[in-house]
């Protein structure tokens, strides 16, 4: 049986909080680097990717928030057999609350009836807190904020789309993200990075979409096929010239991550969650005994 | 680098064209949907004071609250702007605001309105926002915090050197719509071959 000392991960959760909002991971740091490099000297592009640059380090130097907007928290929870998914939840509910009250937080939670905000980023599917049982015999907790900016731009098309001449099949997929990339222009905080979502229910989809987001910028899908296009993609779609926040330029995504779940007969959708450039996730593993690791 | 300094005359305002990098300083407010839809069934008169030649920023931001009352902004980069656009040249043109500060840009309609009222649209960066708010030097006041929470509520704040790029004027300029049309006509041959 799997314990743990739950003050202790109060606590630490607390930190997995401020490190998502405060602290950039380097593979997206990187990234911004070599888009920074990719824009001629003296542009418009080049010097809102310094500022971006001086942004996440003063994030980081002075533990605030990179953006004001810190989102929908997201939650992908990993346990193995037996762990309490309501205990957990109970934990990063208390962590969520601590973490407003230091500022690391906005409160993000409005009542969509009464529009009265609670106050402390708790409410009704807030957070949002994914969990899933495995074979370790540790438990990970991935976190991503993800704002409402890019959130509004995220959509979901189903194929055939008529208009678009997208049919059901790879590149009827191509179609409609380069139709939502254009569309979403500088709006959700381009450069943007996509996760998609291929197949599934409408719901599904979605969170497939979103689970992509967790993968590394600079890894490379296990799928070939699903791997060339997510390059292909990426290319074509920094040929729009959207640029950071719309400004024009040569990068208006970072990167494109693709998966695939099964369908039915009568359905194909594509889901694809645009995530801004303040890309913020980390994660956290504790094992047995109370240890703890961060990413 | 033009220099802005607030309140703000209506001429000066309509010297600036699109592509401007400007610097803020003065006292401006936040608002942004909830404020918005409140001014539309209310037009309250103790705004006029605040936004009269000033700006308004589209920004809910993160605070601290002080152990004397007081107020600081810890996080405050722009939100998007599209969705004030049922209200916003309406808005400006009765309270005689000279810009709205956010990101994304507007549409047609506060385009025309800034033509018509003398106002520019100034895009400030998106997730900046640990950066833009050392450029908040103080928290003047609060308005309506209980009603609409912290993001949504009227900050009266004064700010320093507050960066932000003209991408809509006066003249019925918008970079927005230029760059549109450019990625448009890409869009197109990358769908349709």
């Amino acid at each position: 049986m799997f314990q743990y000392d739950e003050k202790a991960l109060k606590n630490q959760l607390l930190e997995l909080i401020r490190l998502a909002a405060t602290d950039l991971p380097k593979d997206v740091v990187d990234a911004i680097v070599a888009a920074q490099q990719n824009e001629p000297e003296g542009s418009a592009a080049r010097s809102v990717f310094g500022m971006l640059l001086k942004n996440i380090d003063l994030a980081r130097d002075e533990s605030t928030p990179i953006c004001q907007d810190t989102g929908t928290n997201i939650y992908m929870v990993y346990i193995p057999e037996g762990v309490s998914m309501r205990k957990l939840t109970a934990l990063i509910k208390e962590a969520t609350i601590e973490a407003v009250d230091k500022s690391y937080l906005r409160p993000n939670a409005v009542d969509s009836l009464t529009g009265k905000n609670s106050g402390n980023n708790v409410g009704e599917g807030q957070p949002f807190i994914h969990f899933e049982e495995w074979d370790n015999d540790y438990i990970e907790f991935k976190l991503m904020l993800k704002g409402g900016g890019c959130e509004n731009v995220s959509t979901q098309y189903k194929l055939p789309d008529v208009g678009l001449g997208a049919g059901r099949d790879l590149d009827g997929v191509y179609k409609v993200i380069v139709d939502a990339v254009n569309a979403a222009q500088g709006l959700g905080c381009a450069p943007g990075i996509l996760g998609i979502g291929i197949g599934g229910d409408r719901t599904s989809s979605h969170l497939a979409a979103k689970t992509q987001l967790f993968r590394k910028i600079t890894d490379t899908n296990d799928n070939s096929e699903l791997a060339e296009l997510e390059t292909k993609l990426k290319d074509d779609l920094n040929k729009l010239g959207v640029g950071p926040m719309g400004f024009g330029g040569n990068t208006t995504v970072l990167a494109v991550k693709m998966g695939a779940l099964h369908r039915l007969p009568a359905s194909f959708f594509v889901s694809i969650a645009y995530m801004c450039w303040a890309y913020r996730r980390h994660s956290m593993i504790l094992k047995a005994g109370g240890e703890v690791t961060y990413d | 680098m033009i220099k802005l300094q607030l309140p703000i005359s209506e001429a000066a305002i309509r010297e600036l064209k699109i592509g401007d990098e400007v610097l803020i300083s003065g006292l401006m407010v936040t608002a942004r949907d909830a404020a918005h839809k409140y001014i539309h069934e209310e037009w309250p008169d103790w705004l006029n004071p605040i936004m009269e030649n000033s700006m308004i920023y589209h920004c809910g931001p993160v605070v601290k609250k002080h152990d004397d009352g007081s107020w600081s902004f810890v996080a405050a980069g722009p939100t998007t702007s599209i969705r004030e656009e049922p209200y916003e040249a309406s808005v400006m043109e009765h309270y005689k605001v000279r810009a709205v500060i956010g990101k994304g840009g507007m549409g047609a309609q506060t385009l025309a309105g800034l033509a018509k009222s003398g106002g520019v649209y100034l895009h400030a960066i998106g997730g900046l926002a640990a950066s833009l708010a050392k450029s908040v030097v103080s928290v003047k006041n609060v308005y309506m915090l209980e009603e609409l929470g912290v993001p949504e509520a009227f900050w009266h704040i004064e700010v320093k050197d507050f960066p932000a790029v003209v991408t809509m004027d006066s003249h019925g300029g918008s970079l927005h719509t230029t760059i549109k049309a450019k990625s448009d006509e890409v869009a197109k041959k990358l769908i349709f071959g």
